[in-house]
């Protein structure tokens, strides 16, 4: 990875401090500190355009911080909006990709079964519904046993039925491996539903961190409706862009 | 009673099913009569025309004549020898220019030193039409078999190069960061991510190629051959031998529906992911 890492301590998963990154003048992740413990399941709200792929972005080493310090585990694994499978990938080769262990396969089949996709393993990705197709981007995953789990938006592009299965989903396999999980959504009642913590990004920062106690599975209840109210004001108010590129 | 009628109408139409198969096959037959029947009306009024003498062999041969040259060129093998030189040129040139193409692609298309070293020169010497440099190729290489692969190499190699490159340049970006975040060394990118996602433009660039190689073939066969298709229809002409020189445009005609059949075929194996490709979907 070309940035500057280092060995996690024990007691933090990420560990982000003063993190900033421009694109020219305009300052999008504009001194950004957090800290994620290991297998803490974090959900990062933010308005369109207000960083939140950029942050993930240097989390998994697709780009570089321009400035601060980032500790990041070894194992950080992506799922993004779209599935993003190799189109000329079986399922099971699509999730054994990159995978360096002698029993790959093996590896693959384990994942693939616990997405519930055992009957899919030899199809290409062109025959997959989108629920399945992002069900195998979670196995693709999976596989790779990660210490963080970064989620760009993963249900967006679902529909509500199969979004409220892939929640689920996700809540089981989160608490059979326990990875750290960094959850970008736009959707509060996702957020609640899912995290330990709700964090709100505005003007390149962390504006609001909000902890959730209440046991899964959640029902919506007068705590859950305080944050929404305020993670709607921070987002409303603040979420615009304060500074216009021109 | 409406409803009732529905239900029984599946039931109705299985019935009638073979009378309505047999129905089908007739209409296919007429349209298919209905489309022939005018190129052989054109058949029968150009034989009659030649036989009434209205128009001389020299200009074109009569139909049955052509088939009946056909026939004695198949029987004494002289067609099958001829046509096996061509095929021998053609491969050997493509096996050139294909490669060449590639590994020009291969360089321009993963780095940008090489695209900057191999990627101007080429777009220049695309433009030049590669017929036009038959003399050069000539005092290069004299008028034997180098000169005419060398052609067909140097001709077949640029619908490669230009085809392969832009698909390496064009795969889904998004698809090599999921790569990247993957772990994928850019070995196995290119292995597994780019060279797979250019594959469908290779093939544009090889049916371009094939074409291409019998275009060349044509017009270098006619120069100081001896065998080759080219050489027949070359010779036919010295004699005025219209019937030989259309049975040469003929095997022009079918190598090219055999060759877009192969590029088809090889298509099918190696791009069955693609979604037009993949059975029931
Ligand atoms: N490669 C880039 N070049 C220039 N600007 C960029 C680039 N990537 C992102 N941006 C800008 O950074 C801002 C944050 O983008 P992004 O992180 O994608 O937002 P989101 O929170 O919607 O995921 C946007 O204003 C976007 O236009
Ligand atoms: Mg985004």
């Amino acid at each position: 990875m070309d940035m500057p890492v280092s060995d996690t301590p024990a007691q933090a998963a990420v560990h982000l401090r003063r993190i900033e990154r421009r694109f020219g003048e305009h300052r999008v992740i504009d001194g950004l500190d957090l800290d994620i413990a290991p297998g803490e399941f974090v959900a990062l709200l933010g308005a369109s355009g207000s960083g939140k792929t950029t942050l993930l972005r240097i989390l998994n080493g697709l780009d570089r911080a321009d400035g601060g310090e980032a500790e990041v585990p070894a194992a950080v694994a992506t799922v993004f909006q779209e599935p993003r499978l190799m189109p000329w990938k079986r399922v099971w080769q699509n999730v054994t990709l990159g995978v360096r262990q002698a029993d790959a396969r093996k590896r693959a089949l384990r994942a693939l079964a616990e997405v519930r996709l055992s009957h899919r393993i030899h199809a290409y990705p062109a025959t997959l519904s989108g629920g399945e197709a992002q069900r195998v981007a979670l196995a693709r995953g999976l596989v790779r046993e990660p210490q963080l789990f970064l989620l760009d938006e993963p249900f967006a592009a679902l529909d509500a039925l199969t979004r409220i299965r892939m929640h689920a989903l996700l809540l089981e396999l989160w608490r059979q491996h326990r990875p750290a999980v960094l959850l970008v959504t736009h959707d509060i009642n996702e957020a609640i539903l899912l995290a330990d913590r709700v964090l709100v990004l505005v003007d390149g920062r962390i504006a609001e961190d909000l902890r959730l106690d209440a046991p899964r599975p959640r029902q919506p209840d007068a705590a859950a409706e305080s944050i929404r109210q305020r993670c709607l004001a921070l987002l409303g108010v603040g979420g615009l862009p304060s500074h216009s590129s021109h | 009673m409406i409803r009732q009628a529905l239900r029984s109408m599946p039931t109705r139409a299985r019935a009638t099913g073979r009378p309505r198969e047999l129905g089908r096959t007739l209409a296919l037959a007429y349209r298919l009569a209905l489309r022939l029947a005018s190129p052989l009306c054109i058949l029968l009024l150009w034989e009659l025309a030649s036989r009434a003498g209205l128009v001389g062999s020299h200009i074109i041969a009569a139909p049955s004549q052509i088939g009946s040259t056909l026939w004695e060129l198949l029987r004494s093998g002289e067609l099958a020898d001829h046509l096996l030189i061509s095929l021998g040129r053609s491969l050997a040139g493509l096996s050139f220019g294909v490669s060449v193409g590639v590994a020009l692609a291969l360089v321009a298309g993963l780095s940008r030193v090489g695209e900057i070293a191999v990627d101007a020169p080429m777009q220049m010497l695309r433009t030049l039409p590669s017929l036009a440099l038959v003399p050069l190729f000539i005092l290069w290489l004299g008028v034997g078999e180098a000169m005419k692969i060398a052609m067909i190499a140097f001709g077949t190699a640029f619908p490669i190069y230009l085809t392969l490159f832009s698909g390496i340049r064009g795969v889904d970006a998004k698809l090599v960061e999921a790569g990247r975040t993957l772990g994928l060394t850019r070995l196995e990118l290119i292995r597994h991510v780019i060279l797979p996602g250019a594959l469908p433009a290779f093939f544009v660039g090889l049916r371009f190629s094939l074409g291409l190689s019998w275009l060349v073939l044509v017009v270098v066969e006619q120069v100081n051959a001896t065998e080759g298709i080219g050489f027949l229809a070359q010779d036919a002409r010295d004699f005025a031998r219209t019937d030989v020189i259309v049975i040469c445009l003929l095997i022009y005609c079918l190598l090219g529906l055999v060759i877009d059949a192969l590029v088809r075929a090889l298509e099918h194996v190696t791009l069955a992911w693609r979604p037009s490709f993949i059975k029931g979907a």
